[in-house]
């Protein structure tokens, strides 16, 4: 056995910090209702279609990340242009800005007099107190993620691979396809997780600009200004496990992935 | 066969600058230079993975400057193999096949073929990671040959292998270009892959071909100090070989007779390596089968160690300690006996 420190020791002593600090509330959280109250708020629809929009924009703005983010990943992993610090500093801003920040500059764009509010609102496409409104506000807060992983991904796949299959007789668009996809897509479907989840959990960009319908984040806020923490409690209890159960499943699947630059 | 006018292209790192070359169809041609010379980007050039900022390259009188590597016909074989790590060794293989939409069975015969060309059948199954060094070059090998290339580029194809593998693949090139009636392009800084493979031999430095031409006269009459310096490490010497007694192999240069512990017979080239030969002022019992009285005929200073000509009959190089060339005594005109093993002479 590797014998231990006291470095180690304490450095170990000192890491641990941070897991308690994010473990305790977490666990303490989900025993902090009875479960009479979660199935009560199971059965009440208006948390369900609160949980159901949440996790269904999520997803929508997620699909809609990959689709323009995976391109543009790819274009920053193998090609250098002018200006591709700046893109790649305009992908990262939402990280850095305050979500009400983002909240606000979206509303200003979206509202129905706004230079991309107007012209959709003739589509038929209305994002103020509407589902596309919190799909929107989702997908600024949380696109970044899958273009940074993505493109880690397609950097992590070695140009030469993409050559050879060229030399064979692929074309760029088949060989992206067939090689640089393939191996990026665990990095690719990581981002995708991580931008899920961080949609799901938006609210400052949400309230702002979608305040109805209720997202489940937005709900959990209302139940706790009207009434209180015993009423907002099972409601985050119920969100917490969706998410947490769709974490691990994911984690189990990305764990058992052929990985095929290790031995 | 493949023309290149004028090739030009300035990467920030590497450059290649107005390379002039023709390689003859079914040539073993190699590009020998050391690491950072350009020699890789100039294959990429001739595979069609960058345009050149000027220049043009010709396949078969075709100016194919502007196509895309998959509409050039060409092979690519680079050091690390470059297999798809996601595919096994037979999709692999299939890949270049299945893009040109052959049948399931047909491709199954041909990589199958290929399979056991290569001595790789067992492997079918196999991902690229669980596989040899060797394995993995003869996988990529046969995803090469397998499209039917017209020219087949290596990009140092034994520089990470170990030794046994590496003579084995030698032969095996040497094999594929004769069954494939394929051109060969090959790139290394190893001078002795070039001695044993190429046809002829173009001496890249700093993006510009030094020189080109058959491999011996660009052995024997090297054009500047640059390519002295980079080719001229080993004694070469070429000769007859015959069977001779103890099981020694003679070479006969037409001058000398040299033994060798090697088996070869008839024409064959055989190196010394400098640091193989030792001198004494005297005759003295030697268990070393080589045995010569040589003139020196020059001496170059080089700091620690010194380099020395000495004409036995044929010239050899040599290098000394400073100690020991002191202790010598030597200098320019002295007769010296020069020994070197029968097992220090390489035939190939």
């Amino acid at each position: 056995m590797r014998k231990l420190d006291y470095t180690t020791i304490f450095f170990a002593l000192m890491g641990s910090f941070l897991v308690l600090f994010i473990l305790i509330p977490i666990v303490n959280l989900m025993f902090s209702s009875d479960l009479n109250s979660i199935i009560a708020n199971l059965q009440d629809s208006q948390v369900i279609s609160s949980i159901f929009i949440s996790v269904y924009s999520a997803l929508a703005a997620t699909l809609i990340a990959v689709l323009f983010g995976v391109p543009l990943a790819y274009i920053l992993a193998r090609h250098d242009f002018f200006g591709k610090g700046f893109v790649e500093s305009i992908i990262d801003i939402p990280i850095v800005i305050p979500h009400t920040v983002s909240g606000i500059a979206l509303l200003l764009v979206f509202t129905s007099g706004g230079i991309l509010g107007a012209p959709l609102g003739k589509l038929g496409l209305v994002f103020t107190n509407a589902i596309p409104g919190i799909i929107i506000a989702m997908l600024f807060v949380s696109s970044s993620f899958v273009v940074n992983s993505a493109r880690e991904g397609f950097e992590s796949v070695d140009p030469r691979l993409e050559k050879v299959a060229r030399t064979l007789g692929s074309g760029t668009m088949r060989t992206f396809f067939v090689i640089s996809l393939p191996l990026a897509l665990r990095s690719i479907v990581v981002g995708s997780i991580l931008c899920w989840a961080r949609a799901i959990s938006e609210f400052g960009a949400i309230i702002i600009l979608s305040f109805y319908p209720l997202a489940a984040s937005t709900l959990i806020y209302t139940r706790f200004v009207q009434f209180g923490l015993s009423d907002s409690t099972p409601i985050a209890i119920i969100l917490i496990s969706i998410c947490l159960t769709l974490f691990v499943i994911v984690r189990i699947i990305i764990k058992g992935w052929r990985s095929y630059d290790k031995n | 066969m493949i023309k290149i006018e004028n090739l030009s292209k300035d990467w920030k790192e590497f450059k290649i600058d107005n390379v002039s070359l023709e390689i003859n169809d079914q040539e073993y041609f190699v590009f020998l230079g050391p690491s950072g010379s350009g020699k890789t980007m100039l294959l990429e050039l001739i595979a069609g993975m960058w345009s050149p900022d000027s220049g043009k390259i010709f396949m078969e009188g075709n100016d194919v400057t502007m196509l895309p590597p998959e509409k050039r016909g060409v092979g690519f074989v680079y050091q690390n193999y470059m297999l798809f790590p996601h595919k096994t060794v037979f999709e692999n293989i299939a890949f270049g096949l299945k893009i040109r939409k052959l049948g399931k069975k047909e491709i199954q015969i041909q990589v199958q073929e290929m399979m056991n060309l290569f001595g790789i059948t067992k492997l079918s199954k196999r991902l690229p990671r669980t596989l040899s060094g060797g394995e993995q070059q003869r996988t990529a090998l046969a995803r090469a040959l397998i499209i039917r290339p017209k020219v087949l580029l290596m990009d140092e194809p034994l520089s990470a292998l170990d030794r046994i593998t590496r003579e084995e693949l030698i032969q095996e090139f040497k094999r594929i270009h004769k069954k494939f009636n394929v051109t060969i392009i090959h790139v290394t800084h190893n001078f002795d892959e070039a001695l044993q493979l190429a046809d002829r031999v173009a001496i890249i430095k700093e993006g510009i071909v030094s020189q080109f031409g058959d491999i011996d006269d660009v052995f024997r009459h090297p054009k500047d100090a640059f390519v002295a310096d980079f080719v001229g490490t080993e004694n070469i010497l070429k000769g007859i070989a015959k069977e001779g007694e103890d099981n020694l192999t003679i070479v006969d240069t037409g001058n000398i007779e040299i033994k060798s512990s090697e088996k070869k017979t008839g024409s064959v080239h055989a190196t010394i390596r400098p640091e193989d030969i030792t001198l004494s002022n005297d005759k003295v019992p030697t268990s070393a089968r080589n045995v010569f009285k040589g003139l020196i005929k020059e001496i170059y200073d080089l700091g620690t160690i010194i380099k020395l000509t000495i004409d036995i009959g044929e010239s050899l190089v040599l290098v000394l300690t400073r100690q020991s060339f002191l202790d010598l005594e030597l200098n320019v005109g002295k007769y010296i006996f020069v020994y070197f093993k029968a097992t220090a002479v390489n035939l190939f």
